[in-house]
């Protein structure tokens, strides 16, 4: 029988990574988006450290309010950039998560803009906090 | 094998065993064309006619009357486009009908050939008859309001309206969606004061497939499916006879159930339901406390969304639905809940259980345990 979600969807969705906030700090961005289109709601918090001069994700923490496939996609995009460089975290893809949760139905892919929307800024509320 | 509890009969229900044992053989030695002269074709004919009548007995109407389609969808926008074609003009709608009604409403709109007054509710759900009244028109030719609403289980108050609309003028048509009450309320016709009335089998422990339009005789009405001259020349297309034999047999089983033994046990089993959830912080009821469905137990959730507990509650083995964004392939939030009030962000938490035949106290009990768990750990991920 073809689910609806992938396994790999639902796994995430039973046990999320991830999940919780940081503490504020000049290390730490914040990066809230919310979905216009349903309601969900997505805060991400990167604590960013530094390796030989480049700045690095540490840790990551995020709290989601919506459906499986939002949250499936939180824990995935936290995963896939966590102690990743900044730069490419920055650069983590919609299409990138959505492939690495072996897919995700049609009518679902408006749910996986939310985590690189919000990890995108959380690093510029980083890089704001430590301008000068 | 792992618990599993089906509450989900306000979408569908299992067809059951004499059902289906009417059913059987006009899917296998009488397959019989209802339109063919031969005895074959007799057999099915005098099938068909039977259910009819079974119907018509139980809504109080005559044979004439009832129009087998394939479901309440297809009744639906025969009432509503057929009585429109037979006289242009302004119809009454409340705001919370089903899709089925709904949008045949909006499509007649777009498409210029009426008006349309969108009935307001109350934050129950509840249409006031006095909107009605204030709304008529000297050209409204239709009143459409549903029986029970399906996804909050209000009753409403249709002897009231019917009554009030004879006593207005004799030529505003009344319809009802009669859905999700014909299993528990009085549907008789007469009583109701209805010229239309739209039913779906597979609600009742009937087969998929097949629905009833009734039509009050001398209602002005345009078939909306032309062809051959089946169903009294108002419905085109060969019948549908194990599925007309079936939707019979399931109104029959409950025709004559003279207690309404099964509404209490329901209501007992839903009520218990609806105390435990509502323990739970944070949790609302939606519909009206008393005026509603002994089937249905509705909520709406804070801080957690519906998609996510559906999913929650499935990997549990349990089965419900919800009216939430997330939900539904057009992400928009019940139209049912933004007409009542409701905020859309609570909307984004709505769950709704709907109790049959086979629910048990266990089941309840299970669903009591199960639940608070999965709404605690969803809080739990959320933003504060
Ligand atoms: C109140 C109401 N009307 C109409 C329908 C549509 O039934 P069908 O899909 O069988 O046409 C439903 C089913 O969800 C319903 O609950
Ligand atoms: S975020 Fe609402 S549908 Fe997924």
């Amino acid at each position: 029988m073809k689910q609806f979600y992938s396994d790999k969807v639902l796994e995430h969705f039973e046990n999320p990574r991830n999940i919780g906030s940081l503490p504020e700090g000049p290390d730490v961005g914040v990066g809230t988006v919310g979905n216009p289109i349903c309601g969900d709601i997505m805060k991400i918090f990167i604590k960013v450290g530094k390796k030989d001069d480049e700045e690095y994700v540490e840790d990551v923490k995020v709290q989601t309010l919506g459906c499986g496939a939002a949250i499936a996609t939180s824990s995935m995009a936290t995963e896939m950039i966590k102690g990743k460089p900044l730069a490419e975290a920055e650069e983590l893809s919609n299409q990138a998560v959505v492939e690495a949760l072996d897919g995700l139905p049609e009518v679902k892919k408006h749910c996986s803009v939310l985590a690189a929307q919000a990890i995108k800024e959380a690093i510029e509320d980083y890089r704001q906090k430590n301008e000068n | 094998m792992k618990k599993k509890v089906y509450l989900d009969y306000a979408a569908t229900t299992p067809v059951e065993p004499q059902v289906f044992a009417a059913m059987e053989p006009f899917l296998k030695e009488k397959f019989g064309n209802p339109s063919s002269i031969h005895s074959w074709g007799q057999e099915a004919r005098a099938a068909i006619d039977q259910s009819r009548e079974q119907v018509a007995n139980f809504l109080n109407c005559q044979p004439q009357e009832i129009i087998f389609t394939s479901c309440a969808t297809e009744s639906n926008n025969l009432a509503l486009k057929g009585v429109i074609e037979a006289q242009k003009c302004h119809i009454i709608v409340s705001s919370i009908e089903h899709h089925g009604v709904l949008d045949t409403a909006k499509h007649l709109e777009r498409t210029g050939a009426v008006e349309v007054t969108w009935l307001p509710v109350d934050k129950y759900g509840l249409v006031d008859p006095e909107d009605v009244k204030k709304a008529i028109k000297d050209n409204t030719a239709l009143v459409s309001v549903g029986y029970i609403n399906n996804e909050v289980g209000t009753i409403e108050p249709i002897a009231e309206i019917g009554k009030l609309l004879k006593s207005i003028n004799n030529r505003v048509l009344f319809h009802t969606d009669a859905v999700q009450a014909i299993q528990f309320l009085d549907c008789d016709v007469q009583k109701l004061g209805v010229d239309l009335l739209s039913l779906s089998a597979h609600k009742f422990y009937g087969p998929k497939g097949v629905g009833v339009l009734y039509i009050r005789k001398g209602t002005p009405i345009i078939r909306q499916q032309d062809g051959g001259g089946q169903e009294h020349r108002m419905r085109a297309g060969t019948e549908n006879v194990a599925g007309i034999v079936g939707l019979g047999a399931a109104i029959q089983s409950f025709a004559y159930a003279q207690d309404k033994l099964p509404a209490e046990r329901v209501k007992k089993l839903r009520d218990k339901l609806i105390d435990g959830i509502l323990a739970i912080s944070g949790v609302q009821l939606t519909g009206h406390p008393e005026k509603r469905a002994p089937h249905i137990a509705s909520f709406v959730v804070d801080g957690a969304e519906g998609e996510a507990m559906l999913l929650g509650l499935n990997r549990e083995g349990i089965a419900a639905s919800s009216g939430s964004a997330c939900t539904t392939p057009l992400s928009k939030p019940s139209h049912v809940l933004i007409a009542m009030g409701i905020s859309q962000e609570l909307t984004h938490g709505s769950l709704r259980f709907s109790l049959g035949k086979q629910t048990t106290e266990q089941d309840i009990d299970y669903v009591l345990e199960k639940l608070p768990p999965i709404i605690e750990r969803l809080r739990e991920i959320a933003p504060k």
